[in-house]
């Protein structure tokens, strides 16, 4: 996947201050995870990468250790201003949010008893789901243009949900037993 | 909070991220078993309950999850506490990520490098519904809340597919209908 399939043309972040704040406003919108937020933020509202892009970091930082959305976030900023970029991103993203959720934990022993405090926590739990499962539906359409094959890659996905969700299996495996089938298969696909 | 605890063990909590940091593939959510038995089973510095609303709080907040890594350390050995887990879990990942991006950036148009992120994107949009399934699957289990939380979850995905709205309302609409015990 290469820079020409986007359909309309990307815009660039102009300054190491602009990725900073970029970042602290899609982690502070991130409520029950950044993902979808950083999804719709640097694709849809900055065009700062598209979706075919969006997919491949998502790719590389998940299969890299570490948390996904930070590795997303040094590789970004590192793409654009190098070491200095990373590091913008990264504590742009995590500076911020750390505050507000120590301050929370200090204040959440006072008021863990009220049942509308679980309430509210457990319908912004099943919201964070959502908002991962659509996420997950809109960036499938990226498999079309995949090189292996909408079919094929489907199926990946596909195993990789079962293997996963219902099976439980330890995420080594699945990186190392379906995702090497997968490669080899990309490996001799791309070679025509 | 357990403040008491001393320079050995907070340097203890300090590797043991920097280890759960390289065997975090697919996130730091993945390694939270191990973190509970380090924590809770082996050392007793918190107790079950205190491990569980840790993680609930940082979902609730805003952010990138890996933060219920900073609530652990915060619940564990206050300012410390956190500052150990944090960097534990941030430092090695974070050295390794940048070098392997950087290496796999100049050989980007490789066949090798392509046919690794060709080969992984299907499985990358696998385990993130995965992860939604996991997400949802306490609130669907138990009968009391199942409907209301399926409704929100339904509600969440339309509006994501079909609207350009901020998640943020999403996230003000599901603890609204959680207060009230609609969910």
């Amino acid at each position: 996947m290469s820079n020409t399939t986007g359909a309309t043309a990307l815009n660039t972040p102009a300054s190491v201050r602009e990725l900073f704040f970029a970042f602290n406003r899609l982690a502070l919108q991130g409520f029950g995870g950044v993902l979808p937020v950083a999804q719709r933020e640097l694709v849809e509202r900055l065009r700062w990468l598209d979706k075919e892009q969006f997919v491949e970091m998502l790719a590389i930082s998940q299969v890299l250790p570490g948390p996904n959305i930070v590795n997303l976030a040094l590789m970004f900023g590192d793409r654009f201003f190098g070491i200095r970029g990373a590091i913008a991103a990264l504590a742009g993203m995590l500076l911020a949010p750390l505050a507000i959720v120590l301050a929370l934990t200090a204040l959440y022993a006072q008021f863990a008893q009220l049942p509308m405090v679980s309430g509210a926590l457990r319908g912004m739990g099943a919201v964070a789901a959502g908002l991962v499962i659509s996420t997950a539906l809109k960036l499938l359409g990226t498999l079309r243009r995949n090189a292996m094959g909408l079919p094929i890659s489907l199926a990946f996905a596909a195993l990789t949900f079962a293997a996963t969700a219902w099976l439980r299996w330890p995420l080594v495996w699945v990186i190392v037993g379906l995702g090497s089938v997968a490669m080899a298969v990309a490996w001799i696909r791309l070679r025509e | 909070m357990n403040t008491g605890l001393s320079a050995a063990d907070l340097f203890g909590l300090f590797t043991h991220f920097l280890v759960l940091s390289l065997l975090a593939v697919g996130g730091a959510i993945t390694t939270v078993p191990d973190m509970h038995r380090y924590i809770v089973a082996e050392h007793h510095w918190i107790s079950d309950a205190q491990f569980t609303s840790s993680i609930a709080i940082a979902q609730a907040a805003p952010g990138p999850n890996v933060l219920f890594v900073a609530v652990l350390g915060w619940n564990v050995a206050g300012p410390l506490g956190a500052f150990a887990t944090m960097a534990g879990i941030l430092l090695p990942s974070t050295v390794l990520s940048l070098w392997a991006t950087r290496w796999g950036a100049q050989r980007r148009e490789t066949r090798g490098v392509r046919a690794f992120t060709t080969g992984l994107t299907p499985l990358t949009l696998g385990l993130l519904l995965a992860t939604g399934w996991v997400l949802a699957e306490p609130y669907l289990r138990d009968a009391g809340h199942r409907w209301g939380a399926l409704g929100l979850i339904a509600i969440t995905v339309f509006v994501m597919l079909r609207t350009k709205l901020s998640p943020m309302w999403l996230v003000a609409l599901g603890a609204l209908a959680g207060l009230l015990g609609w969910v």
